[in-house]
């Protein structure tokens, strides 16, 4: 029988590579300070990309996040990712 | 000579790339609309500034993929001069037909102000009628110019003599003070190893006439005069 095709959600998280400037991090760090959180040491901003993903399986779903962020949603010169997959229960 | 210049969604220097490349550079123009599929009966292409798809994602990534791309490739490796100003650069840039990538302004502003280049090399497509160590006037206008590559492939332009020109004084010093948008090295304009394929921050095409406040753009633009046999 054929896999039954289901519904994913993939999460991409993007951030900024090590050692590439963040200046809007900065900023954001610089506004805590002034709010007074003295504790916050160090803030990196990135985005989060969320994707509904149809695939036969996890490892389906995943594979298919890596290619896009390999293709487009990524630019590793400047940044790196992190996938999450979870099932889509939404009807 | 024939000039293309591509006008991708969102673009905004379309117009003033083919308005002063016929008029002050005296070459005749075609504006190439992203959906084409070919470059043919062109010597030379221009990507314009703007703001390509919005700038959605990051600069210059959604244009990249535009039907287009493909032929800018093949066009490239056949050593035809392309130059990629402002957002022109961001996407020759996603494109891989440049290292490295354009980052948010050390400053989080947009800048729109005239600025000074020194200029490194003259054996790119695009430099060839200037001289080394010349001080260029331009305007820029760019929220995202911060060129950015790691330290190897940094010392690998270095090294190639890829970098075109840097931010400098008007007396033509490179300093940290010239460099507001935070580039490695000062870097305002890089070329590829081939040399014909040239990215540049600053907008040539606005300073083609001292009618609009300068002329040293159109210094740099009759290079192409020189790289293509008329």
């Amino acid at each position: 029988m054929a896999a039954l095709q289901q519904r994913w959600i993939v999460e991409v998280e993007v951030m900024p590579k090590r050692g590439v400037n963040d200046p809007q991090g900065d900023a954001v760090l610089s506004g805590l300070r002034q709010l007074g959180f003295a504790e916050a040491d160090r803030v990196r901003v990135g985005k989060l990309i969320r994707l509904d993903i149809t695939a036969k399986n996890e490892d389906e779903a995943r594979s298919t996040g890596q290619r896009m962020c390999e293709r487009l949603l990524a630019n590793p010169v400047i940044e790196e990712y992190e996938l999450v997959v979870h099932a889509n229960d939404q009807k | 000579m024939h000039v293309g210049v591509i006008s991708f969604p969102g673009s905004n220097g379309d117009h003033d790339a083919l308005h002063n490349l016929e008029s002050d550079l005296g070459v005749q123009v075609r504006r190439v609309d992203y959906r084409e599929t070919s470059l043919t009966g062109l010597d030379a292409v221009v990507l314009p500034g703007g703001f390509s798809y919005g700038d959605a994602l990051r600069c210059g990534a959604i244009a990249r993929f535009a039907p287009i791309m493909t032929h800018l490739q093949a066009a490239a490796q056949d050593g035809m001069p392309i130059l990629g100003i402002c957002n022109g650069f961001q996407i020759l840039c996603e494109a891989h037909l440049l290292p490295g990538a354009l980052l948010r302004n050390r400053t989080l502003r947009f800048h729109c102000f005239w600025t000074y280049i020194r200029v490194e090399r003259q054996d790119s497509s695009w430099t060839s009628n200037l001289t080394e160590g010349e001080i260029l006037r331009l305007p820029l206008a760019h929220g995202d110019g911060a060129f950015y590559v790691g330290d190897r492939q940094l010392a690998e332009l270095e090294e190639n003599g890829q970098v075109v020109a840097r931010y400098c004084t008007a007396e033509g010093a490179v300093t940290e003070d010239a460099n507001q948008n935070g580039s490695v090295a000062n870097i305002a304009a890089i070329c590829n190893e081939q040399r014909n394929v040239v990215g540049l921050m600053p907008h040539p095409e606005r300073a083609t006439n001292e009618l609009v406040g300068g002329g040293d753009g159109l210094k740099l633009l009759r290079s192409l005069l020189l790289a293509v046999p008329a």
